[in-house]
């Protein structure tokens, strides 16, 4: 796909990275005839050779254990073989450092759509108090926006990527444009009705699955592969709901398998194009542009403004403020499961679904005093009768350690009899949880790497306990017991990145000199840069990212294309 | 079997990738909320179309005793019963010879297991394992299914339930050893292949349908059975 030509043409805007922010930014920019050109690292998505929906773990002869049996080794893909991930913790040739003391996972997608094409497809808008967090507590940072600001855009990207959910009146989780859910699944209607006793709201889910037709988009067939990728386009993929299309409607230009180098700028200031490294022919090309959006993620984005050193940008582009690359924060993790003996005698019935859990539950203490660590988090839940995998029925071997017919017996029976807790909280940004530059370390491409620093404080670890007893609580209020009871030895919170919500690093701000980023996503020194991934973040509510990436970049761009039609960019 | 492998028309000429175009295609079409059920047809057939499990296999790796004994072993782990036939039946042996023949790493855990029951045998009841009767088997597979029971009780006793200081910082937990007896070789490479014998069987089409596994296939609208609300109503929290 790379473009040869020896004079290469100047597009209106570059875009970097095809994830949720760049695929809004490419579709919103692109629909006011804005000619754009998109970079993207991996190559190009091919649903029907990529996607494995809805195939048996039975047609593969290795059962999804992958050649030799890899996923026995831990060195099989993230999620599984029939995931779609294209992307790991570890990436071939592409490698990141660690600083010492630190834990950290950076995970990278490489292919059209990046992320989209497999995550979790959660879509929580934050609430109003997430914006203006210092404000509650003293700690972390406020917003310059606030959720009056951004509530319009919810709006649009909920209506536009299709979001299931219900009115529910819920400060911590505010109603949107809602889909209607699907119904509760059985395993899930006993634990709203342990969690009604215990004061927690256990709400319909909020994903982005269409479960009515939209924009040619048929609704979910309820096969409950998202994670595969989805054929009909029912689950959102920035891939095949905003990128293939506007590349169908012309004025979009896709660079694939081009890994973006340096951003390059005039004497000005100004940025003037990019430089990147065409994979195929290992060869450094240049494309230029009026206007740079930088979507690459957030730590992907830092790497490249710090790696755009000029005389004016001496410590990076858009760095003088010094915060690039600073309060890394991912999402905070804890997850317990639980054997539930009332499921024993459940009839059975497909408990697929449409491919995540059919409930949730929000944060419900924001107003508690006595809590002993700040903000929150809310819970997902798993459970049913799901396909069977390589893996399957490992609790039920833990349980008993039998073979013959009595293991048969016990795997028939307690089958769809275990139930599932993920807490998914938030993080107060820290001093010591960065991203930077690694002296003396290049990747495949001869791009200099970033190292990571990254630590949890007490507020997390405080968290993640409150996660477990309540977890513990809910599985036993089912008449449950806990299969995994924490044990000294184990972490009992997640590594960071492995929650896969890394974000912040270019954070926005009222000040230039406390943050890189205006109100607008718009770096405060560089009038014709824009970052629209996560690494705008301020902090890190415990809502899953995306859906307020997707309703920032598309508010990014309806500023930018006015600032063009204005001349002031 | 369950309804989900019910005969569909025969697709063969069809690749994957055709298959896969038509579903979509048949999906979209259906845009307004009408689903086809001919789309999902062309899934199911294609869904159906499992290896075949030809008797006359030749072994990619093992040699023709070592594979024989595998065979055993695959049946006794998971055995037939009334409802489904056994991992051997389902594919587990060959299962094993493929990512065997694949990897020498897990190569190494069979041969030297399958040497190592062989001896313990010869030892226990002097013969080779296929000639021991089913009880003399049975047994010596027990005393390893204690052995891991045992080494993994060991593991649990070791931690108690209760959290020390915040252990961030650690790296990550491994997997301590524990004491492991005489039988600790014995356990480990039956730990391996209990793990790959459940994994050939409930990914078969045979283990699948013993589970009465009843979703992967495309529905027009989700909703839960009656009779499981009514089960739900009547199964409430704490009982």
């Amino acid at each position: 796909m790379a473009n040869l030509q020896s004079e290469p043409k100047k597009y209106d805007v570059v875009v970097i990275g095809s994830g949720a922010g760049g695929g809004t930014s490419v579709r919103v920019l692109t629909d006011k005839g804005i000619e754009c050109a998109l970079i993207e690292a991996g190559p190009m998505l091919d649903p029907y050779s990529e996607f494995k929906e809805h195939q048996w773990p039975y047609q593969v002869d290795h059962r999804g254990a992958e050649a030799g049996g890899k996923a026995y080794f831990g060195k099989g893909k993230p999620f599984g073989y029939f995931s779609t991930t294209s992307g790991g913790w570890e990436l071939d040739g592409e490698p990141y450092t660690v600083g010492d003391g630190s834990q950290f996972q950076w995970f990278r997608s490489r292919i059209l759509g990046g992320r989209t094409n497999h995550y979790g497809r959660m879509s929580f808008r934050f609430a109003d108090y997430d914006f203006k967090p210092y404000d509650k507590d003293g700690l972390g940072f406020n917003w310059p926006i606030s959720y009056d600001d951004i509530s319009p855009y919810y709006d649009k990207a909920e209506a536009f990527i299709g979001v299931t959910g219900s009115m529910e009146g819920i400060r911590s989780a505010p109603d949107g444009v809602f889909q209607p859910p699907p119904p509760p699944k059985a395993h899930e209607l006993l634990i709203k009705r342990a969690c009604d006793g215990l004061g927690i709201p256990c709400i319909p889910n909020r994903r982005a699955v269409i479960t009515k037709p939209l924009n040619g988009r048929a609704p979910c067939h309820y096969c409950g592969h998202c994670n595969r990728g989805c054929l009909t386009a029912s689950a959102y993929s920035s891939s095949q709901v905003e990128i293939l299309p506007a590349l169908e409607k012309g004025n979009l230009t896709i660079y694939a398998n081009s890994m973006a180098r340096e951003i390059l700028t005039d004497e000005s200031g100004k940025v003037i194009g990019v430089s990147y490294i065409d994979k195929e022919s290992r060869q450094e090309k240049q494309i230029h542009c009026r206007v740079l959006v930088l979507a690459a993620s957030a730590c992907e984005s830092s790497r490249l403004l710090l790696n755009s050193k000029s005389p004016r940008f001496p410590n990076g582009l858009a760095n003088g403020s010094g915060l690039v690359g600073r309060f890394l924060m991912d999402t905070v993790g804890f997850s317990m499961r639980g054997y539930v003996p009332a499921l024993e005698g459940l009839p059975r019935y497909n408990t697929d679904g449409f491919g995540g859990a059919h409930l949730y539950m929000p944060w419900w203490l924001f107003d508690d005093a006595r809590l002993d660590f700040p903000r929150g988090y809310h819970i997902e839940i798993g459970g049913g009768y799901g396909l069977p995998g390589v893996g399957f029925a490992g609790s039920t071997l833990e349980r008993h350690g039998s073979f013959g017919q009595t293991l048969k017996e016990q795997i028939r029976k307690e089958y769809g009899c275990f139930v599932y807790f993920a807490g998914r909280g938030e993080m107060i940004p820290n001093n010591l949880s960065y991203c930077e530059i690694d002296p003396e370390v290049v990747d495949q491409w001869g791009i200099p790497v970033l190292r990571f620093h990254f630590k949890w404080s007490d507020y997390e670890w405080k968290q993640a306990r409150h996660m477990e007893k309540t977890f513990a609580g809910i599985i036993e209020a089912m008449g449950g017991t806990v299969q995994n009871p924490p044990r000294p030895g184990d972490r009992g919170i997640s590594v960071g990145g492995e929650i896969i919500h890394e974000v912040g690093t270019v954070r926005m701000g009222d000040s230039p000199k406390a943050s890189v980023l205006n109100a607008y996503n718009r770096a405060h020194e560089v009038p014709n840069l824009f970052v629209v991934d996560g690494g705008c973040f301020v902090g890190n509510p415990d809502k899953n990212p995306t859906l307020t990436i997707n309703a920032l970049a598309w508010r990014a761009a309806d500023y930018l294309a006015e600032e063009m039609r204005k001349g002031n960019v | 079997m369950s309804e989900h492998v019910q005969p569909f028309p025969k697709l063969k000429s069809l690749s994957r990738r055709e298959m896969l175009r038509r579903f979509a295609a048949a999906v979209v079409v259906a845009g307004n909320c009408t689903f086809s059920p001919e789309a999902a047809r062309h899934v199911h057939e294609m869904a159906r179309q499992s290896r075949s499990q030809a008797g006359d296999y030749a072994p990619k790796f093992f040699k023709s005793h070592e594979f024989a004994t595998l065979q055993r072993l695959t049946e006794l782990i998971i055995p037939a019963d009334e409802r489904s036939g056994s991992a051997r039946q389902a594919g587990a042996p060959e299962f094993i010879d493929l990512l065997c023949s694949q990897n020498d790493e897990l190569a190494d855990i069979y041969t030297g297991g399958l040497l190592w029951l062989a001896r313990e045998a010869r030892r226990e009841y002097g013969d080779a394992f296929l000639a021991l009767d089913e009880a003399n088997q049975v047994a010596l597979l027990e005393l390893l299914a204690a052995e891991v029971r045992r080494l993994d009780a060991l593991e649990e006793a070791e931690r108690t339930a209760v959290w020390g200081e915040n252990t961030n910082f650690g790296g990550f937990s491994n997997y301590r050893s524990v004491p492991a007896g005489r039988l600790g070789p014995g356990a480990r490479f039956f730990a391996w292949l209990r793990r790959m014998t459940v994994d050939a069987f409930y990914t078969s089409q045979t283990g699948i349908a013993d589970l009465d596994y009843r979703g992967n296939k495309a529905l027009a609208e989700y909703a839960v059975p009656v009779e499981v609300l009514e089960y739900v109503r009547n199964r409430g929290a704490g009982q």
